[in-house]
């Protein structure tokens, strides 16, 4: 267990500045010493701006303790460089968006802003959210605090290894296919996918619009709850948020387990599932089991068909939302062109990585004429049978426990060269996406070689109050929250 | 062989809404380049759409007046295709279920009345548009975003006087609607036409062309005279017609080849994920048909009726609604309703056209009007007269009993006074007088032109006739 005061939750920092006993300066300069000392060796942001940060936490610091309202007062909150800050280059990673400066910010950011937060650095993160180590990014690999060697997954990889390294207190990550929970899980993090409409994606850089969702990753549950508490609610800015009350779920969290009733899917623990993850499981079962959480066997049979059905959905959808990136109006431009349509090709060839490509084209694939039924429309369908899988479980059960991902984290490279092992990696998340639930994970244990293992806790549509519940006394009765990845052990380890 | 025409139109309506489809940005025509745009129609990375309630509205509406069944369940789509003017890359359309589908326009041809009928109408966003200069090329998405409704005819049209008729009476019932400008010139009414023959008494449908670029209602009937000709010579000379997109150029008065079905765009559409269903809720829908204004033909009809006009005046003065609007007003309170519809179709509208005006503004107010017709009637002015009087209206905005009055014009219906003139024009043309004495009745029409000679043309010629007979 490590006291290094940088490794203070948001909840915790929250309450020094409260109570004056820190200053939101002093906050931001004890985040920078961090970078100062890691940041070269986990490469978890793609930009930050130093200045900005103190000017706006001093700004914070002058404005009189009654004066302030904001429940994230003075905390800097990191982002992944694919939600829109007014004035901040923001990329996805990506060359083509190289130099584009939103001209608005997120609803998020102004739900964050509007909590006090100081919007602080772009997390780096998979090329356009499409990836899951965060190797695609054109501005290259992040590594993983525990062993860095190793990924620290994806998309959302900046934003987990950051949270991790204690580079950032806390972050917003988006997940479309398990890009929050996947790399909190592999990072040691709790990250969570809130339902789909829950969080507005105004801002949000459309990977696969109708799976997207953006969410937090943090230290601690508590802290995961604060910022859901922030940046929830409709959005008249965006059609498919929906006007749902928002409850107080820091309060609710803390409530209990007893009495509730969570399904353990068995198309979930299958053969080839790490065994170190399968034991972390089912301690983990235990562990609520003894916290009065009733566990029951329960059926969702098309998860064999998740991945297959993401991937047409996902890369179709990401078909369309990138095919804006021609050079015309922002962002990367090929010097040299011949022509109009020699313009979108040199731009497009030069501009996107080999990953983003192949889903472009795949994507461009299962929408062509003559493919439509065959795949986007089967796909809905199949996405529509998912769905329903779930709705069922959850007339018996109140949550659902499976591992959020089959291993602990693999080594760069280990899987760059195959997609399609790549794509399996988000095999226990993908289907939460498609069915648009909330899901969230949390530690759980480490395997032998010290790798963080991580618990996926799926909800009801917008109850995510219920599985911050689950994963709160989760974590209340258990340690392995608390422990920090040596980063310079890592390091001298092997490279 | 003999030939029968098939044409079938989509028009392209840009509805009356102050703002955009999915944006906020402002509508208005003629702002300088991209003064209108955000964000959101310039389609940033990140931004949604958010749908017009108005321009939803606007679109139900019009479906409701043309007969169309309004969806109860409706989507939009992605058209997806590259293009410097479409800021997304896609346009929002609606693909499998539009907002309206079916529906009729009803169409005068020569006194026969057709009905038209249509395949759907939907919602969709216009695209930007590309400026040129010497070397390089501009946008301007002003335009992006802005909504349209574009309504699609069965193939039902037969020739191009037709097709004529068949836009005069859509644009008809959607000025009435009141959700559109309807200005051709400034794009927000646009007409792409296809065009196919086949052998008289055949079913099977040719191979049609597609005609864009059509810019006035002329140019359609224009554009469709050359397309059959073309067509023919090709069938008549043992060819055959491929399926092609076809520019109107307009200089030349022909179509020309745009690309070939082997470049033809495969649009990839699919359901837009950032928005949701559209379901109007069925009172709205009951709401809104209740509330739809009086249609053109309904109106002409009730002209009829109400005001004893010929079916040809009724037409011609509900064709557009502001000058039905114009000669209702009048009518109300005019005794002679039948002469004040004369009064607009004749020398008002001839006027106006001259100076290039329309009839929101004109010089004239209808109030004038009835009272010049009021003149006539009482005798005050004859009719030759108040056409001097209307000019004067005309030019200088006044009402017409102050010309008559500045201008001394009111008519001599005094016996007394135009006694002595009728005496001293007897005096003065015996042959006349000895004429019609003997039975000329005829040479009494040269009298009563010497008086209304001598009196500057103010006689009342029914009383100068009264007192010629009299004295002779
Ligand atoms: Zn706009």
């Amino acid at each position: 267990m490590n006291s290094n005061p940088t490794d203070l939750t948001l909840h915790e920092w929250s309450d020094l500045i409260q109570k004056r006993e820190v200053s939101s300066t002093d906050v931001v300069r004890s985040l920078l010493a961090r970078i100062q000392e890691k940041e070269s060796k986990i490469h978890a942001y793609i930009r930050f701006d130093e200045k900005a940060a103190l000017e706006k936490a001093g700004h914070l610091d002058n404005i009189p303790t009654e004066s302030r309202k904001g429940i994230l007062w003075g905390l800097p909150i990191s982002n992944k460089d694919i939600i829109c800050v007014k004035g901040v280059e923001t990329t996805c990673a990506s060359k083509i968006l190289s130099g584009y400066i939103p001209p608005y910010n997120a609803t998020v950011v102004e739900k964050l802003n509007g909590a006090g937060a100081i919007l602080f650095g772009n997390t780096n993160m998979d090329e356009f959210a499409m990836g899951s180590s965060t190797e695609t990014s054109a501005y290259g690999v992040t590594r993983n605090p525990w062993d860095l060697e190793r990924i620290p997954g994806g998309s959302s990889g900046g934003s987990a290894a950051a949270v991790a390294a204690g580079e950032a207190i806390a972050a917003l990550g988006t997940d479309t296919g398990g890009s929050i929970r996947q790399p909190a899980a592999l990072s040691g993090c709790v990250g969570l996918k809130p339902t789909y409409g829950r969080v507005s994606r105004y801002g949000l850089i459309a990977f696969a619009s109708s799976l997207d969702q953006i969410g937090p990753i943090t230290q601690d549950v508590e802290d995961t709850a604060l910022i859901l508490q922030v940046i929830a609610g409709h959005d008249p800015k965006d059609s498919t948020s929906l006007d749902i009350p928002v409850p107080d779920y820091r309060s609710t969290m803390k409530k209990g387990v007893k009495g509730l009733k969570i399904g353990l899917p068995k198309e979930y623990f299958i053969e080839g599932m790490d065994v170190e993850v399968k034991q972390s499981i089912d301690d983990a079962v235990k562990v609520l089991s003894g916290l009065g959480a009733e566990f029951v066997s329960c059926q969702l049979p098309h998860t064999n068909y998740a991945v297959a059905t993401y991937y047409i959905l996902a890369t179709a959808q990401a078909s369309s939302n990138l095919a804006r990136y021609d050079g015309v109006q922002y962002g990367f431009r090929a010097k040299q062109f011949s022509s109009l349509v020699d313009l979108y090709f040199q731009t497009r060839g030069e501009g996107f990585g080999e990953e983003v490509k192949r889903r472009i084209i795949l994507g461009t694939y299962a929408l062509s004429s003559g493919y439509y039924d065959a795949y986007y429309l089967k796909a809905q369908k199949v996405r529509t049978l998912i769905k329903n899988d779930f709705d069922k479980v959850f007339d018996h059960c109140d949550a659902v426990l499976t591992p959020t991902s089959p291993s602990c984290a693999f080594k760069i490279g280990e899987k760059m060269n195959d997609p399609l092992k790549m794509y399996l990696s988000d095999i226990f998340t993908i289907s939460a996406n498609l069915a648009g639930i909330p899901g969230i994970s949390i530690p759980c244990g480490f395997s032998k070689e010290g790798l963080p293992i991580g618990l996926q806790i799926l909800g009801k549509h917008f109850d995510e109050a219920t599985i911050l519940k689950v994963a709160y006394a989760f974590e209340q009765a258990t340690e392995f929250h608390k422990k920090r990845p040596d980063v310079r052990r890592a390091e001298g380890s092997k490279l | 062989m003999l030939y029968e025409t098939v044409i079938g139109l989509e028009v392209h309506v840009q509805l009356k809404t102050a703002s955009k489809l999915f944006c906020g940005c402002s509508t208005q025509f003629g702002a300088l380049p991209n003064t209108q745009v955000c964000p959101v129609c310039l389609g940033f990375p990140g931004t949604l759409p958010v749908l017009n309630e108005k321009a939803l509205t606007y679109a139900v509406m019009t479906g409701l007046a043309l007969g169309s069944e309004i969806a109860k369940e409706s989507k939009f789509d992605r058209k997806n295709y590259f293009y410097p003017d479409l800021p997304k890359a896609y346009q929002i359309s609606q693909y499998d279920k539009p907002i309206c589908v079916g529906g009729e326009v009803p169409v005068d041809i020569d006194g026969i009345k057709k009905s038209i009928r249509l395949t759907r109408i939907h919602l969709e966003e216009d695209a930007g548009k590309l400026v040129h200069f010497t070397r390089d090329s501009g946008v301007d998405y002003n335009r992006g975003g802005v909504p349209l409704v574009e309504i699609v005819s069965e193939p039902d049209l037969r020739s191009p006087k037709e097709a004529y008729e068949y836009l005069r009476s859509l644009k008809s019932i959607l000025e009435y609607l009141d959700v559109s400008d309807c200005n051709m010139e400034e794009g927000s009414l646009r007409c792409d036409a296809n065009v196919s023959l086949r052998p008289v008494g055949t079913e099977a449908f040719g191979t049609k062309a597609e005609i864009k670029n059509l810019n006035s209602f002329r140019n359609v009937e224009k554009a469709i005279i050359y397309e059959i000709e073309r067509q023919k010579k090709i069938l008549e000379d043992g060819g055959r017609i491929i399926q092609e997109t076809r520019l109107w150029d307009q200089d030349q008065s022909l179509t020309r080849s745009m690309r070939s079905k082997e470049e033809a765009h495969d649009y990839r559409y699919f359901p837009e994920p950032d928005l949701v269903a559209i379901s109007i809720p069925l009172e709205k829908i009951e709401f809104l048909k209740k509330n739809l204004p009086e249609l053109p033909h309904i109106r002409c009809d009730r002209f009829m009726k109400e005001y004893g006009l010929s079916q040809y005046d009724a037409e011609v003065l509900t064709a557009e609604k502001n000058l039905a609007d114009f000669f209702e007003k009048g009518a109300h309170c005019s005794k002679n309703a039948k002469a004040l519809g004369n009064w607009i179709m004749g020398d008002l509208m001839r006027e106006l056209k001259l100076k290039n005006l329309n009839i929101s503004q004109s010089p004239v107010s209808v109030d004038a009007l009835i009272e010049l017709v009021e003149l006539i009637e009482v005798g005050k002015i004859s009719g030759k007269m108040a056409k001097d009087v209307f000019m004067n209206m005309f030019g200088e905005g006044q009402s017409p009993k102050d010309i008559v009055q500045s201008k001394g014009l009111s008519q001599l219906s005094d016996a007394s006074e135009l006694e002595s003139v009728v005496k001293k024009v007897i005096q003065e043309n015996p042959k006349s007088v000895e004429d019609y004495r003997s039975g000329k009745k005829n040479a009494i029409t040269y009298l009563v032109g010497q008086v209304m000679k001598v009196t500057k043309g103010r006689a009342n010629p029914k009383l100068v006739n009264e007192l010629l007979e009299k004295e002779l």
